[in-house]
């Protein structure tokens, strides 16, 4: 394509975000994203920093006690968009196809490759974990940073029905009414992370407001989102039942206490909890042996390993399969590895992902080496055999 | 040009090769014991078998600082030193190596006499107990919040316990007559049908237990034909598993008689042990005790200590043929730049051997295999271009980074076990060593540019052809950098896509092999759009000195990460120092081409017309 053919405006706009200037500038930003980024982690977490350096337009500041965000610095998603945009305009405009230039166009096209995949990873990748005790049999994975309120109704004892309230719907507050519930949920107050002490340590407090369950003798606070890797918030909520004839009662759910709190409405019982969101699979593991080995005479440990049994009713699959490190299980789009252990060895953390992105930076990395590759390779004979004259 | 003399070269060559096999030369030096014999024995420490030797560098590096012990005339080598603390504690107790500076330190043994820095064990046992408490009372603050003298009592009671271990890894430290005692407990064994200890005193019992907790490492060898290296076992645990089972290990008896032979100066029944216990060994685990044999003539060549003294000289050599005798000192110094790569290319290669590992597998590791690197790539540049700038440049990177090297070896062992998700030699052999050699060609480009900005600001010498030279050599090897450090992060990408499941964490480490890559590429788009021209590029390839020490030791600094192993903190202002010289240099690199000493045209052009065409730059 030439740019002869466009109007003068639109050509030198081009011309812009074809140059190398941009390029520097915007790798140069790069730079400093990533090192104030790093820099970052060691007080807010890599989990914010992620979401407010790497997947953000901006890196907003806001100043002590005001409510302005200012933008601060391009945040890792412009930053991409614009490079990428810088990209195809420069093969758009300066480059032309040649035997030459065929490194530097693998190389370009690996890199676009890249940033896409990135892209795609930030926005359609799930993390999840499966906490599996040995024997046990687990057919879904839960969200380890994000929690969600069940409702269930457990009066059949063949199977239990679900209505699972997600924790955006619990931060935004009101009244939410399901067609399966035979009454309304109130949410009256939602702590992300909260401190919960019982009364009789802190006879002072205020009065609570759950009215029934154990929330009457429990205290709870708000307390700020953890930032560590390692520690869970414990997200708790005051809900409200409200049945046709007024107020069922008041409760504290909270997903630190594991034990459901049951309400009856109707001759029908339900349970309340608070719990880790969970996604529900198609199939099931079950934990056969958890093994943590150790390198001779030490506490080194040499190798984590989960043997599991993998039913799939729908697909016909009944095998054993062993999950390490370094050697994930794949299955249906998913991927398990050994992300874990707890419980004495006796329990295995399996990090569950979903990534339909997962391949471009296979095929990337093959692109841009192959074009680095070639490009220098041709540089280096071309220079050996100048030097060789 | 006149015809140089080549017997002068061939003389310096010999005497190099010399220098570095000069170690082979010692003998034992305690009167009539077999110690080089001794020290090959293999024992398990740290899940890995190595000889007795390495045990004996590594505790007296931790214990006292050095591999050595002076005494009035001459020095204790460590395997010395060992068997002392092993099998005569009485005479290693009194020792004085134990080194004490701080004087809060001195104050808390009830020292208060600043000139006495050297005690031995005994000198500090009455105090032990103080020291104890007060190193559990550092313990409890955490690690980056302690003070100096929090650090220190922790280090001097990690030191002593060390120390007390390895008294009691052969016999409970003192004891008169180990083989009459284990003589006692087999004639008190009675074997069939269950053995019965009816006759062994508690006292007997209760120092088998004592010996099998606190030993320190493991000398008993599996049961033969059993070779897996889980089956080792302490002193103790060999002597209580016989007194259930009832068979007595051959290698007891072999540790007892050396024992009791060495306390009574006993040289000539020590040989004979030692000679016996070795040729049991050899006909049961041939392929651990040529593995510890190895290692121990490894250990006596110190191959990487040699080559960093040579590395120097190289270094003023080439230095030295800018100044005087160009051809002659840049032959030399070329040459004996090969030399001193294959000795540390043979060390390397060695550690390969005995670990069964890719060369890089922890931050020690990282230092020998990046001087190398650095190197063969200097050595290349050296032949292409015979002007002494590949030999400087490769002489002060091999010197700087082995003795990085040989100050991270001060923690112990360098041969450690990887930790689960690391024991993946394929991962170890293409993303670690491709992002390593991506931090060598950095250096490498980044310390040509330093000689380009001394030589051009400090001396005349910097002419137009050489500045030219140079700025080829910087973006040749810029592109390296940039292929290797690329290619290697995506590599450390698709490895965490393999073992976690996503392929990039914003990790420190990930962050810090991203900055590199960024930095690369962009002197070379800098360069492409004529952005910079020699000059610019040398003072960018300056600051890829930088962000690579950054990345290579500046995020394990952080203390936060995956691949935060090991905080260094005494290391941090090393690390700013270092930084700062080189924004140092960098500010030099941009004065004005009029307050340089050498004058030439490229030095004072004004700027040209972007450079088109990547292919054609340089």
């Amino acid at each position: 394509m030439s740019t002869a053919a466009l109007p003068n405006e639109l050509a030198r706009l081009l011309r812009v975000f074809a140059s190398l200037r941009l390029t520097v500038v915007c790798l140069g930003f790069g730079m400093i994203l990533i090192f104030l980024g790093t820099l970052a982690q060691v007080h807010l977490g890599i989990h914010n920093v992620q979401a407010r350096y790497f997947q953000s337009l901006f890196v907003l500041w806001t100043p002590e006690g005001s409510r302005w965000h200012i933008p601060v610095l391009p945040g890792g998603y412009l930053l991409g968009a614009v490079l990428l945009v810088n990209l195809i305009a420069a093969h758009a405009t300066r480059f032309e196809v040649s035997r030459k230039k065929i490194g530097i166009f693998l190389l370009h096209l690996g890199v676009i490759l890249l940033l896409i995949g990135q892209l795609l990873t930030g926005l359609y990748a799930r993390e999840t974990q499966m906490r599996i005790d040995e024997g046990q049999t687990l057919g879904y994975a839960e969200a380890p940073r994000e929690v969600e309120l069940a409702v269930i109704d457990v009066s059949d004892p063949q199977y239990d029905q679900v209505v699972a309230i997600p924790e955006g719907a619990l931060a935004r507050g009101g009244t939410i009414q399901n067609p399966t519930l035979p009454f309304t949920i109130n949410i009256k107050r939602y702590f992300p992370n909260a401190r919960l002490t019982m009364r009789a340590q802190d006879p002072s407090a205020p009065p609570s407001l759950a009215t029934m369950g154990f929330g009457a003798n429990v205290v709870a606070a708000e307390i700020p989102r953890t930032v560590k890797d390692d520690e869970r918030d414990l997200s708790s909520a005051f809900v409200e039942l409200n049945g046709v004839e007024g107020s069922l009662g008041t409760w504290l759910v909270s997903n630190a206490i594991a034990e459901p709190q049951t309400v009856a409405v109707n001759g029908r019982s339900f349970a309340l909890i608070m719990r880790q969101r969970r996604f529900y699979k198609q199939f099931a593991l079950t934990l056969l042996h958890f093994a943590h080995d150790v390198y001779a005479g030490t506490e080194i440990p040499k190798n984590f390993s989960s043997r599991v049994r993998l039913v799939d009713f729908e697909r016909g699959e009944n095998r054993e399969v062993l999950i390490s490190m370094n050697d994930p299980l794949r299955y249906r789009g998913f991927t398990f590895y050994q992300s874990g252990f707890d419980n004495n060895d006796k329990t295995t953390i399996l990090q569950v992902v979903k990534n339909p992105a997962m391949l471009l930076p296979y095929v990337a990395c093959g692109l841009v080496g192959l074009g680095l590759l070639v490009q220098f390779s041709m540089h280096l004979f071309g220079f050996v055999r100048k030097q060789g004259r | 040009m006149k015809k140089s003399r080549p017997w002068i070269l061939w003389l310096v060559l010999a005497g190099t090769i010399a220098f570095f096999l000069a170690p082979l030369g010692q003998r034992d030096r305690r009167d009539g014991f077999a110690m080089q014999k001794f020290g090959r024995l293999p024992v398990l420490l740290n899940g890995r078998i190595k000889p007795l030797d390495t045990v004996a560098r590594n505790s007296l590096l931790i214990i006292h600082g050095k591999q050595s012990v002076a005494l009035e005339k001459g020095a204790l080598a460590p395997i010395d030193w060992l068997a002392e603390v092993l099998l005569k504690p009485s005479e290693a107790n009194r020792r004085k190596i134990f080194v004490i500076r701080s004087p809060e330190t001195l104050a808390s043994i009830g020292r208060s006499d600043p000139t006495e820095k050297y005690f031995s064990f005994l000198d500090l046992t009455p105090r032990l107990q103080d020291i104890e408490q007060q190193a559990d009372l550092a313990q409890k603050v955490e690690a980056q919040l302690r003070s100096p003298f929090q650090r220190d009592i922790i280090k001097l009671f990690e030191r002593l316990t060390l120390f007390h271990r390895l008294e009691n890894s052969i016999e409970v430290a003192g004891t008169k007559d180990f083989t009459g005692q284990i003589d006692d407990l087999v004639k008190n064994i009675r074997p069939n049908p269950v053995p019965m200890n009816s006759g062994i005193s508690a006292e007997a019992l209760q120092s088998l237990g004592f010996l099998a907790e606190v030993g320190y490492f493991f000398p008993i060898p599996p049961v033969p034909p059993h070779d897996d290296p889980l089956q080792w076992r302490k002193m103790g645990e060999s002597l209580l598993q016989f007194l259930t089972a009832g068979n007595l290990h051959p290698a007891v008896k072999s540790w007892a008689t050396l024992a009791t032979a060495f306390a009574a100066n006993d040289a000539e029944t020590f040989n004979a042990t030692v000679d016996s216990y070795a040729q049991w060994l050899q006909e049961h685990f041939p392929g651990r005790v040529r593995k510890a044999h190895v290692e121990s003539v490894f250990n006596q060549l110190e191959p990487f200590y040699s080559a960093l003294v040579i590395y120097v000289l190289i270094f003023i050599l080439a230095c030295a043929s800018w100044l005087a005798w160009p051809q002659r000192l840049g032959r030399l110094a070329f040459w004996l730049l090969v030399v001193t790569f294959v000795v540390h290319s043979a060390g390397l290669i060695t550690r390969m051997y005995l670990e069964g590992r890719p060369p890089v597998t922890n931050l020690y590791s990282s230092a020998v295999f990046i001087g190398w690197g650095a190197v063969l790539l200097g050595i290349f540049l050296e032949r292409f271009f015979r002007n002494g700038i590949g030999a400087a440049t490769a002489g002060a990177i091999g010197f700087l980074t082995l003795l990085i090297a040989h100050h991270l070896s001060m923690d112990g062992d360098t041969m450690e076990m990887m930790r689960a998700v690391l024991d993946t030699n394929g991962w170890l052999a293409t993303h670690v060593v491709m992002v390593s050699l991506g931090y060598a060609s950095t250096f490498l480009a980044g310390f040509l540019a330093l000689i380009y900005i001394v030589r051009g600001a400090f001396t005349p010498s910097l002419d137009r052809e050489t500045a030219k030279s140079l700025a080829r050599m910087v973006y040749g090897i810029v592109c390296f950098a940039t292929l290797f450090s690329f290619v290697g992060t995506i590599l450390g990408g698709i490895w965490a896509d393999q073992s976690w499941g996503r392929f990039w964490g914003w990790d420190p480490k990930e962050n810090g092999a991203a900055l590199i890559v960024l930095w690369n590429a962009i002197i070379l788009h800098a360069r492409w759009g004529g952005l910079v021209r020699q000059r610019g590029l040398m003072v960018m390839a300056v600051f890829g000195n930088v962000v690579t020490s950054w990345s290579w030791f500046g995020v394990n600094m952080l203390g936060i990460g995956l691949h935060s192993y090991g905080f260094m903190d005494s290391a941090f202002p090393w690390l700013i120092a270092f930084g700062i010289s080189q924004v140092c240099f960098m500010i030099i690199g941009a004065l004005p081409a009029g307050v340089w000493r050498s004058q030439f045209e490229g030095a004072t052009v004004p700027r040209a017309v972007p450079a088109a065409d990547p292919v054609e730059v340089g």
